[in-house]
């Protein structure tokens, strides 16, 4: 090896290293990808007819997709930077499947469009009527006025986008020139982000989902929208690397010890939205402000009451159970259905968000089939943009410096 | 002492964290069961290449986990709930979502200590603290640079010449022989230790009694006493009634108050009814009561003939057939309300219940005087069965 590392190019060299790891460039199976158009274009359709037939249910619909879209998205650009400020080693392996991912980064503009046509149904603000007769709407005004709330969200989602862009261009040159200086440039631009990222969720999750319901007001729902994303973003990768890595499209020494750490960050960040949720909960609960209550309300009244102990159950005790033995985080079949629960969990949780909503814009909620058209869309897109990216690119970062050390991680 | 000289086992330092990572696969290997490797920092697998079975410690963390939680559950349950009912903001008495910090606090702490504790009761086998291993040059050079193995004597396999060999062979320096150390009494039970206790807690609680009974009431520190409050008899600067001790507010309620509509003896109370039902319990306070605030003047059995007869007005029998025909509410309402200006208000000696209990009481005694023939068989079915019993 070291006379041919003068002699062959950089990209090579990384390539034969990786493969010294039991990597192979293979190509994702089509029949993937075409499950992945079949359920976008079904989706697509069904989406465009519950549009056509209610467009005021169906943009709430639209915006429960969205949210799932964004917490994916940007969860898993958040977990790309964090192994890069980290520093962290047993995540390399898996940093491409989260980059993978968030390449639904730059669609989440193209997606956003629809929502700002349908904000009449969505924002019970959107109404003069409602706004000439209430002072406390009229104080609000300066902040929530349509030109304004459309140019901050595009902003921020233009500076996801460019981070992105810069963050995944570097890691993906990283592959064919095994240049350290681009993890250096990263981690500045990781840690830039992070902040921003934090301040910018808030906003976005503030205009779309807290101003639904009026005169509600939560500081902390920024976090509850982070913990999801996070959650979430976690629950994705472990489920596409386990998958890839079982199957053979990774690398063999991808060990217990990895699995074990992606099983641990699910777990504890299940923990975290429990600890967040509750956090928000009680102390609404127990200063049973009318403004403030009544979002609780709006999530008891009308059956949601079910709903909301199911995603109790569903999104903190049985994750937690599954995920507290050792065994289980390093048992591969464990680790796909607990990840896959997280993800339905997580639509669930963003159902919860949007739908309760409705009432306060004049709507009554009833359970509607054309619901389910819009997860099918999701789903199928993710499916869809993993698989064209994951098409161009390797699966692993085999140019980055510390892809090395990671195959020797133990606990 | 016999195992002042009992060798404890067989030392080797080796020099690099590889080394010391391959001869605890060897050890193993060997077959050595009780052995131990020492470094300065943790080293990673390292259990694996010992082959060490999980710690059942994470056993003690979960029962005391559990613990935890539940018996802080049970004690708030005990003390807002049911021991001292506090309504606090309106919330039930058992207000599960405010309870639940309390809860995960002391879960946490509750696990924490108890592991801790455990941990060091295992490594230090409590309650002597002191390890063959302390105070050896080999542990001098494992806690600053070098990785050491000691196999222990009371491994089945335990031979002092063939372990040194086998120590010397995996590549190990300076071979070392550890001795059981010489047993010492722990040192908290000597004279001067606990002279030196008893010294701090009268210091401690002399100090503490001094501020509290005598520097509270200096000037710098007497702020507690020259506060804005309102004393109870005192005339008040801040009302206009110059009144300190306030009223209740309007419609102000007693806990447990439940009201009643009547306040004369001629109301008709016909249609009211007895919430009680007759037990023995009942049954039994009615007993008490009546003994304590009806005897007086209506008789132990309610006939009349009471030990105060002649020196107050005499209270009537209660077995007239007029009393008889009284309603269970009226008899409650006469004595709430006392009767003809001779019988005064029982309202404020007995509580509602108590005064239900008591008119049960009265039917029973009633009864009693006029039984009927139902109540004879009972009675004669009764004696029989405790006729069989005492057989």
């Amino acid at each position: 090896m070291p006379q041919t590392e003068s002699t062959l190019p950089a990209g090579q060299v990384s390539m034969e290293l990786a493969q010294s790891a039991g990597y192979t460039k293979k190509e994702l199976p089509n029949s993937l990808s075409a499950w992945g158009y079949a359920l976008l274009i079904a989706g697509v359709i069904l989406s465009v007819i519950s549009f056509m037939i209610d467009p005021a249910r169906a943009s709430f619909g639209y915006l429960t997709a969205y949210i799932f879209l964004l917490c994916i998205s940007v969860g898993s650009l958040f977990l790309v930077t964090m192994e890069y400020v980290s520093g962290a080693v047993w995540s390399v392996p898996f940093r491409r499947i989260s980059e993978l991912f968030a390449a639904s980064v730059p669609f989440l503009l193209l997606l956003i469009i629809p929502l700002f046509f349908s904000m009449k149904h969505l924002f019970a603000w959107m109404n003069p009527e409602v706004v000439a007769h209430d002072k406390v709407w009229q104080a609000r005004m300066s902040y929530l006025n349509v030109p304004f709330f459309i140019i901050r969200d595009v902003i921020i989602l233009l500076i996801w986008w460019a981070f992105y862009f810069f963050i995944i261009r570097n890691s993906r040159k990283q592959d064919s020139v095994a240049d350290q200086s681009l993890t250096t440039i990263n981690i500045k631009l990781s840690a830039a982000f992070i902040p921003i990222f934090a301040f910018t969720v808030s906003v976005l999750s503030f205009d779309w989902l807290m101003s639904m319901v009026p005169k509600w007001y939560s500081t902390i729902f920024g976090v509850y929208i982070f913990a999801d994303a996070a959650w979430v973003g976690f629950a994705v990768v472990t489920l596409a690397s386990v998958l890839l890595n079982e199957k053979g499209y990774l690398s063999p020494k991808i060990k217990n010890d990895h699995y074990y750490s992606l099983g641990t960050w699910m777990f504890a960040f299940t923990v975290f939205w429990a600890y967040i949720a509750f956090s928000q909960y009680m102390l609404q609960w127990y200063g049973n402000l009318p403004e403030e209550i009544i979002y609780y309300i709006n999530r008891w009244n009308g059956g949601w009451k079910y709903v909301s102990l199911i995603l109790v159950i569903a999104h903190f005790i049985v994750p937690f159970l599954f995920l507290v033995p050792r065994g289980s985080k390093t048992n591969p079949k464990i680790l796909i259905f607990a990840s896959i629960w997280i993800i339905a969990t997580q639509y669930l949780d963003s159902y919860w968000l949007v739908m309760p909503s409705m009432v306060n814009n004049g709507f009554t909620y009833t359970f509607n089939p054309i619901d389910f058209a819009f997860p099918i869309a999701a789903v199928g897109l993710m499916i869809v943009i993993f698989t064209t990216a994951a098409k161009k690119h390797n699966l692993l970062p085999i140019g980055d410096p510390k892809l090395k050390r990671s195959w020797d991680f133990h606990l | 002492m016999a195992d002042e000289k009992k060798l404890f086992g067989v030392a080797a330092l080796f020099d690099t964290a590889d080394e010391i990572f391959n001869a605890a696969k060897k050890v193993n290997e060997a077959g050595f069961k009780n052995y131990d490797v020492n470094t300065p920092y943790p080293i990673h697998g390292i259990e694996r290449a010992m082959k060490l079975k999980s710690s059942k410690l994470g056993y003690v963390t979960l029962f005391f986990g559990f613990f935890g939680a539940s018996s802080i559950l049970f004690f708030m349950w005990w003390a807002l709930a049911v021991n001292y009912p506090l309504v606090i903001g309106g919330k039930p008495y058992f207000p599960l979502p405010a309870f639940v910090p309390i809860t995960f606090e002391f879960t946490v702490l509750n696990a924490v200590v108890s592991t801790f504790i455990a941990m060091i009761a295992i490594v230090f086998n409590l309650p002597f603290n002191a390890h063959p291993l302390h105070d050896t040059n080999y542990m001098k050079n494992v806690t600053s640079d070098k990785y050491g193995v000691v196999i222990e004597s009371d491994d089945p396999q335990f031979d002092e010449n063939k372990v040194t060999e086998f120590l010397k062979s995996l590549g190990g320096k300076s071979i070392e022989l550890i001795h059981n150390p010489e047993p010492k009494i722990l040192k908290a039970f000597e004279p001067k230790f606990v002279v030196f206790l008893i010294i701090v807690a009268i210091i401690t609680s002399a100090s503490t009694y001094v501020t509290l009974n005598k520097f509270m009431y200096l000037p710098p520190f007497d702020f507690m006493l020259n506060q804005n409050k309102g004393s109870a008899q005192a005339e008040s600067t801040f009302f206009r009634d110059k009144r300190e001790m306030r009223e209740p507010a309007k419609g102000t309620v007693a806990r447990g108050f439940i009201p009643y509509a009547f306040n004369d003896p001629a109301d008709t109370t016909e249609f009211y009814s007895d919430p009680l039902l007759p037990t023995k319990k009942v049954l039994k306070l009615g007993q008490r009561k009546f003994l304590t605030f009806c005897s007086p003047c209506h008789g132990n059995y309610a006939d009349g003939n009471s030990r105060l007869r002649g020196f107050f007005p005499p209270g009537p029998t209660l077995h007239s057939a007029k009393v008889i025909g009284y309603s269970d509410g009226q008899i409650y309402n006469i004595i709430t309300n006392g009767m003809q200006g001779i019988m005064p208000s029982y309202a404020y000696q007995t509580t509602r219940d108590e005064r239900w209990a008591i008119v049960n009481y009265i039917r029973v005694l009633q009864r009693a005087q006029n039984p009927k023939p139902s109540d004879f068989s009972a009675i004669s079915e009764l004696i029989k069965e405790s006729g069989n019993a005492s057989n």
